[in-house]
């Protein structure tokens, strides 16, 4: 179908492939490139989370134990700004990668030179962001939202660097999305209608558009901020007329939308596991679709409600704070029909189940406390306090990472041939249940009880919570290196799978070889209503 | 293989509209900087009050009394002292008032500042009219110069009924560097 097609005809061996270091720089299968971002965004997670850890020890204890406080604030930053642009984003870029085309019957990707080139500028955003932590100054310690006038003003020289990072990242998210929308525009196969997509393919086309609409802005705002500290502009600059309110209004309209494509892929996760473990087809199919689609659209109007305490008009005040418990009515159709999914169902629990069905619970959670951070006289209170670290780490790992997770096991006998071992696996999803509540739960009482976010020190009062979050949060790092162990493992060695794993799995995905082969769909399958996913 | 072509043009064609829409993004993310100047002005919400008021016939509603305090504050950066000379003035909406700030410069330097208002509540903002301000221009202040900066104000009789009280704080703000760039805010 696409150029690649033609090329395969010369193959004697269908699976020929480049082999050595040059395989993997030039490479535009959609695997290879799918399983690079993996890497790395498992690369950026370890040192996302061994940031957090600093953290953690710092927090062990009220007092000054190690480090002083600008190096605390540039871990804060670059802690988040590590998970977000280089662990959960390009994750989810990876699993879009491997899946997409083998789920809609495409050969490849629709734009694979593209696509080589979205990853590959990749570790340079982060080698430039990284780098700035070991320079004069300082790396960013303004927290990854960046507000102006600290991240202007007040900057260290570092931040051009971060600046500059931002924008290849954004260069590198926009690139893969419109490579995603694209692909599943013009690449499926041939009765493959958009109401037949599998809903991975489904949450993953509508975080593409997300992203397309909101990643230049960022890219505008960090633009402006350059400008800002550097040619005489005064977007942020109170004395030249500018605003730094202004600053929040446009870092958070790309930031609303932003928290959501963090999310969107993990809700097609969950609805591709839990009808194969539950072993029936998955409830509200159309609903999914279009509770998927309205939780997009509102994104886009209630970015304010992050800055409550800004001095917004009630009239202001009211509306973010109604559109943003509307997002909860599109979510609670979610969350009803994955849970209907599994009512009655002939449910097992491997690996895979857990890790969703945590991600079932443990996101409602994280809903709670956002539809409680919604309401706008109550967010005085909370505004910047632990509790919305709480409740943005509980949509975040139990949310994100875990359904990357939950992918990971699920496929992972699709992408090497081989099984895992369930029983680590178990231990794996056991472990992370356990620590993930001890790292964060506590958050919410502290956070309720008044203690800031980001700060190095704190009132003796917080001390207990604070030293239950830091042993889980040791826990739970330590976890992630069994994870990575497991994976490992079973690359290397374990019983050979099956073509179709998982009895209950339903996709084209399942229709090919285990491990797929490096070429698949060069003629395109043709989906009738009887193989048709849904 | 002509489908083949027509794929490749297909996807080519969409990812350069889908390009497209980023660049609109970009170019709209950029606009949100006006746009937000326009919603402030047309709600008056920042607290940024607007320009040079006309004072026309007064009509004084003398059954109605409301507080307006004045604040001073300096940004970090200007050496100077800048205080209200009377902090607090009973008014009655419609009435004239005369008010001044003093300003000191303690540097060895001629500095020029620029201040910016900001009035509280937000919403009071498109009912109180500034007839002349310090702040519709820069200040130039040579070393150690010392000057009385005058503001002359009206507060809107539609001034809504649960507003009593008008808090109004200005921030100077060194610009003796921007000056090239010639900015003037109200």
């Amino acid at each position: 179908m696409g150029a690649h097609a033609a090329h395969d005809h010369h193959d004697d061996q269908h699976d020929h492939k480049p082999t050595g270091i040059t395989r993997w720089l030039f490479t535009t299968n959609h695997k290879d490139i799918g399983t690079m971002y993996l890497w790395f965004a498992f690369t950026m997670f370890l040192t996302g989370g061994f940031m957090a850890l600093l953290i953690r020890a710092e927090l062990f204890q009220p007092g000054l134990q190690f480090f002083e406080p600008s190096f605390f604030n540039q871990m804060t930053t670059v802690h988040g700004l590590v998970m977000v642009f280089g662990a959960v984003m390009p994750a989810f870029t990876g699993l879009a990668n491997w899946l997409i085309p083998m789920m809609i019957g495409a050969p490849d990707m629709a734009l694979p030179r593209m696509n080589n080139w979205s990853f590959w500028i990749l570790p340079f955003a982060f080698l430039l962001l990284i780098s700035s932590l070991f320079m004069e100054g300082g790396g960013p310690n303004f927290g990854w939202t960046f507000y102006a006038p600290l991240s202007t003003t007040y900057g260290p020289p570092s931040t051009d660097f971060f600046i500059f990072s931002v924008h290849i990242m954004g260069l590198s998210s926009i690139m893969g999305a419109i490579n995603v929308i694209v692909t599943v525009f013009n690449l499926r196969a041939p009765g493959m209608t958009l109401m037949r997509m599998p809903l991975f393919v489904w949450t993953w086309l509508i975080t593409a558009f997300l992203l397309i609409m909101v990643m230049p802005v960022l890219a505008g705002v960090v633009t402006m901020m350059l400008t800002d500290r550097h040619f005489g502009t005064d977007f942020f600059n109170a004395a030249g007329g500018g605003d730094p309110v202004l600053f929040q209004h446009v870092f958070w309209f790309f930031g609303h939308p932003e928290v959501y494509i963090m999310i969107l892929p993990s809700f097609g996760i969950a609805s591709a596991i839990i009808p194969a473990f539950a072993r029936k087809p998955l409830f509200g199919y159309a609903s999914m679709v279009y509770a998927t689609s309205s939780i997009a659209f509102l994104s886009f109007v209630v970015w304010a409600h992050h800055m409550f305490t800004v001095g917004m008009p009630l009239g202001g005040e009211l509306f973010f704070m109604y559109a943003t418990m509307l997002i909860a009515v599109p979510t609670g159709v979610k969350i009803f029909n994955w849970v209907a999914t599994m009512w009655q169902g002939s449910m097992t629990f491997e690996t895979p189940m857990l890790f969703a069905i945590a991600f079932v619970i443990l996101f409602t959670i994280g809903g709670f406390s956002g539809v409680m951070l919604a309401m706008a006289p109550v967010d005085f209170q909370y505004h910047d306090t632990y509790f919305v670290v709480a409740h943005f780490h509980y949509v975040l790992f139990p949310g994100a990472i875990f359904g990357t997770i939950a992918a990971v096991y699920y496929w992972l006998p699709k992408w090497c041939g081989n099984r895992y071992d369930e029983f680590w696996g178990k231990v794996h999803f056991w472990l992370s249940m356990i620590f993930v509540n001890l790292t964060f739960f506590p958050m919410h009482f502290s956070g309720l009880a008044g203690m800031p976010r980001r700060i190095p020190d704190y009132n003796v009062m917080f001390a207990d919570f604070n030293m239950m979050s830091s042993i889980g949060a040791f826990g739970l790092g330590l976890t992630q290196l069994l994870f990575l162990w497991i994976v490992i493992k079973c690359i290397r060695s374990g019983p050979k799978a099956a073509a179709k794993p998982w009895e209950g799995a339903h996709g084209l995905e399942w229709t090919i070889p285990s491990p797929a082969p490096y070429h698949t769909f060069t003629t395109p399958p043709v989906i009738t209503n009887e193989n048709a996913h849904s | 293989m002509s489908e083949t072509n027509t794929v490749q043009q297909r996807n080519t064609k969409l990812a350069l509209k889908l390009a497209g829409i980023a660049l609109g993004m970009t170019a709209f993310g950029f606009a949100m900087v006006p746009m937000y100047d326009v919603f402030c002005d047309v709600f008056g919400i920042n607290g940024k009050s607007a320009g040079q008021a006309e004072f026309t016939a007064p009509v004084i509603d003398t059954s109605r009394t409301v507080t307006v305090e004045f604040l001073a504050a300096v940004d970090r950066g200007l050496p100077w002292d800048f205080a209200p000379v009377v902090k607090k003035l009973q008014v009655h909406p419609g009435e004239l008032h005369h008010v001044s700030f003093t300003v000191l410069n303690h540097s060895g330097e001629r500095v020029v500042s620029q201040a910016v208002p900001s009035l509280s509540p937000g919403m009071a903002t498109l009912y109180f009219n500034k007839t002349e301000c310090f702040c519709f221009n820069n200040q130039p202040l040579d070393a150690h110069a010392s000057a009385e900066l005058p503001m002359s104000f009206f507060v809107d009789t539609q001034l809504p009924a649960e507003v009593q009280t008008l808090t109004l704080s200005y921030t100077l703000y060194n610009i003796t560097d921007k000056l090239h760039a010639g900015v003037a805010v109200n």
